[in-house]
């Protein structure tokens, strides 16, 4: 309103002596903080207690394998904490990884499909299967979780039929494509490149922008987004949309990584993505989640893996200690907000 | 000869962190009496309710009951003891039956392994007789919100209570329920219940109560017999100063130019109105009345397309109004306030900045829409020092804000769009009466700045108080308006629900 400004005013009307509306940097963002401030420490003090425990543990090569171990499900994780924040969930991430290396693999071993136009098709497909869940999702009103756990087992199915359940061996593969996967800057992996700049544009682009601010609101409370004139489907639908191709585009990388393509790849990959998102601060119920945190989320899961490997403890014992870490990190944090509010 | 005292509290504070919310309280309940409580929010009403019903301990003072000192140390206590609370917020399972609602402690308890349908039924029906017609198998999701405050009630009566606390249970209910409802409160008292009654409507504490206590930030101010004390004089300590007028003055009679500002001819949905016709002139606040389910809501909701289709014709200063979708509306400067604050009205988890930000991100952002924290704080700090919003910082979520400020940031959300016309749901539900007359001033001077104003209202007098000119619904039409000496609850209360054959001719 451009009059009447002070007509409301404190001593004007003389109801409240101390009407205070004080500036302060916005309250997710100081929270968020401090989240990502704990995850951070805890990784550090992995580190440091690793570095005694096993002299490989800080050498080059070592953190090189953990960063890549990270860095191509890093772009899983993004995918899914944005389609979290927005009140979503995609169980069929491993699956349509897997899915996204196959189809590429398949036109390029059994059609002659150049290799980048066979990866254009494969994630072009894997938005094509985030937009048919989105439409079932937003337009015929199924949930999520369902939609997500049948697209899951189709797309494994596929992955399946297409390979007969062998490894498509891409030994043909150009060396500039491999390179995607294998190749690096000086010493950097271009995987390890190609995570950063995701994370860095995502997590920016969430913080900063309306498109994605949108997400926010849609995911913390539908209705009052739908009175806020906000087109709440459209937005989970792009949501959904994006988790999947973020998911072909990861499968791309994978694909040029190891060399072949691997209709088994990424069973459980979700369960792993979901936890990293939620240890880093994604909220099941949407509304809240970082790109930043989510991502400190896979690298302690990722560093825990390593250390445990370099440990010698089993691998049985691996799926215990990480699922009870995300047990214990939503647990704190729910009682930390607890003791906050 | 005084009654008995049931419950004796004295000296009782209770903290949360640095806030205190009560402060040495004391408060004393007569057998059989009705005791209404009066504050604003935040005035520690809510406080002192869940520490006698064992939601919240007390960190000092003492409560006796019958004389002896007692700890109440959870609801299932405090429910042994004979105290039962009706919450203000309906707290049913919505897919089962009324009568499981209603009995769901008891079939806690039982023992019995298999459920019986028909005797819960029939126990469900007695007691429901009393309050309304509800069927006792009907699923509570599909009742309308003031029959799913009865079932509330009805549930609290079947708890063998001596001890009953009602949390505003009338802000939901029509006129004619909540006379029902205050003939069973007498007839309760008359048994020998006690009953602890919240209200900010002082009509209802004056014509139903015997005592009034008022509290104001934490501390207890006053007690009285309803007949030794005014209702001005209970606001006046609820505010802890002199609230001279209620409402701010209406449109003077020099100021109405007539010029129509909306005009709504024949507009229909599929099923829920018909033929809706009216006019809004500017500077005037046009209020809605009706019966809760009459279709005041969906009317206005039709208007700013919000849910369903719409044939009609809406002309907005002199142009057809022919947006499509809510948000075509909200760039036309036609907004909607609504009536479920926490449902749909903010985002309880969000930042209030954000909150206010909503309609309109794009005043916030620069270029490549990026949002620019400071112009964001910055609009939610004019806004909010205009609507006179108490906040300790914008950053904090909406949900640490009262009720009252809860729904100022929803209406300045609102006007930060700069809107030509707001359809205001219920405006001050469960808003303190310090916020709700600055609501009622903040409306009025908006009106004068020439935006149109539309409230739907189901509390007669505030249409009264506040409004020019007032329109009935009923039946998902309108049945008449009122203006001038003719705004009085009777003739209101009249057309909202005579039926078609028995209506006179205006």
């Amino acid at each position: 309103m451009t009059t009447g400004g002070s007509m409301y005013s404190a001593a004007e009307h003389g109801l409240h002596d101390k009407a205070e509306v004080a500036e302060a940097v916005p309250l997710w963002r100081r929270m968020l903080r401090m989240r990502e401030t704990g995850l951070i420490i805890i990784i550090l003090a992995l580190f440091i207690g690793m570095s005694f425990a096993s002299p490989y543990f800080l050498t080059w090569a070592n953190i090189r394998a953990m960063s890549m171990a990270f860095a191509v499900d890093g772009l899983l994780v993004i995918g899914m904490t944005i389609l979290l924040i927005s009140g979503g969930i995609d169980l069929s991430v491993g699956s349509v990884t897997a899915l996204a290396m196959v189809i590429a693999g398949w036109l390029f071993l059994n059609a002659g499909v150049d290799p980048w136009i066979a990866s254009l098709i494969s994630i072009a497909t894997c938005t094509g299967i985030g937009a048919t869940m989105g439409f079932f999702v937003t337009r015929v009103g199924l949930h999520h979780f369902i939609v997500s756990l049948a697209v899951m087992v189709i797309a494994r199915g596929a992955c399946l039929l297409g390979t007969g359940g062998r490894p498509l061996g891409l030994y043909t593969l150009p060396p500039e494509f491999k390179f995607i996967g294998q190749g690096a800057i000086g010493p950097i992996p271009i995987v390890i490149i190609i995570f950063f700049v995701a994370v860095i544009a995502f997590d920016f682009m969430l913080r900063r922008t309306t498109m994605f601010r949108r997400v926010f609101y849609t995911g913390s409370n539908e209705k009052a987004a739908t009175y806020s004139g906000i087109n709440t489907k459209k937005v989970i639908f792009l949501t959904t949309t994006l988790c999947s191709t973020l998911c072909g585009i990861a499968g791309i990388i994978y694909m040029a990584r190891f060399g072949s393509a691997q209709p088994t790849f990424g069973v459980g990959l979700e369960l792993t993505v979901i936890a990293a998102a939620v240890i880093g601060g994604a909220s099941l119920n949407g509304g809240s989640g970082t790109i930043l945190g989510a991502i400190l989320g896979v690298i302690l899961l990722s560093v825990v893996s390593s250390s445990l490997a370099l440990l010698d403890v089993s691998v049985y014992w691996q799926d215990i200690i990480r699922g009870s870490i995300l047990l214990a990190a939503v647990t704190i944090d729910h009682l930390l907000n607890k003791k906050r509010s | 000869m005084t009654p008995p005292v049931l419950l004796q509290i004295s000296n009782l504070s209770k903290s949360f962190g640095p806030v205190r919310a009560l402060k040495g309280v004391d408060f004393d309940l007569r057998k059989g009496e009705i005791h209404a409580i009066a504050g604003e929010n935040g005035a520690g009403k809510s406080t002192l309710m869940n520490i006698i019903d064992g939601i919240l301990r007390p960190d000092s003072g003492e409560i006796r009951l019958d004389g002896a000192p007692v700890r109440i140390s959870s609801p299932a206590v405090a429910q042994r003891m004979g105290i039962g609370l009706v919450h203000q917020e309906i707290a049913l399972c919505p897919d089962v039956s009324v009568a499981e609602n209603i009995f769901m402690a008891a079939t806690n308890a039982s023992r019995s392994f298999l459920m019986d349908y028909k005797a819960l039924n029939r126990k469900a029906a007695e007691v429901l007789r009393q309050l309304s017609d509800i069927e006792a198998a009907t699923m509570v999701r599909d009742l309308p919100i003031s029959k799913q405050q009865l079932v509330e009630i009805a549930k609290a009566l079947t708890l063998d209570c001596r001890i009953l606390i009602l949390d505003e249970p009338t802000a939901a209910l029509t006129e004619a329920e909540a006379q029902l409802l205050f003939g069973i409160m007498r007839r309760l008292a008359d048994q020998g219940i006690s009953i602890i009654y919240i209200s900010h409507r002082m009509v209802e504490i004056f014509d139903n109560c015997d005592r009034v206590s008022v509290f104001r930030d934490g501390t207890h101010v006053v007690t009285h017999d309803v007949g030794d004390i005014t209702p001005s004089d209970v606001v006046n300590a609820m505010v802890g100063r002199e609230i001279s007028e209620l409402y701010p003055p209406k449109q003077a009679e020099g100021d109405k130019t007539g010029e129509v500002m909306l005009a709504v001819r024949g507009l229909s949905d599929a099923n829920r109105f018909h033929d809706v016709s009216f006019d809004l002139r500017r500077g005037e606040i046009l209020g809605v009345a009706g019966l809760i389910g009459a279709g005041r809501s969906e009317i206005v909701k039709g208007i700013c397309r919000l849910e369903g289709e719409v044939s009609g014709s809406i002309t907005l200063n002199g142009d057809p109004l022919d947006t499509r979708t809510y948000s075509e509306s909200i760039a036309k400067g036609v907004v909607y306030l609504s009536e479920d604050r926490k449902g749909d009205g903010v985002f309880l988890d969000l930042p209030i900045d954000a909150n206010v930000s909503a309609l309109r991100l794009g005043q916030v952002a620069r270029r490549f829409g990026l949002i620019d924290a400071e112009l964001e704080a910055g609009q939610a700090e004019q806004l909010g020092r205009k609507l006179n919003l108490k906040c300790g910082s914008l950053a904090d979520p909406v949900s640490s804000l009262s009720g009252g400020n809860q729904q100022k940031v929803a209406l300045a959300k609102m006007l930060s769009v700069n809107p030509q016309l707001i359809f205001l749901d219920e405006p001050t539900r469960g808003v303190d009466v310090g916020a709700k007359s600055e609501i009622h001033r903040i409306l009025r001077d908006l009106a004068n700045d020439g935006v149109g104003i539309v409230v739907i209202s189901s509390e007669l007098p505030e249409l009264i108080g506040l409004c020019d000119r007032v329109m009935v619904v009923r039946e998902g039409t309108i049945s008449g308006e009122v203006s001038g000496a003719d705004m009085t609850e009777e003739n209101m209360m009249h057309l909202a629900s005579v039926t078609g054959v028995q209506e006179e001719t205006a």
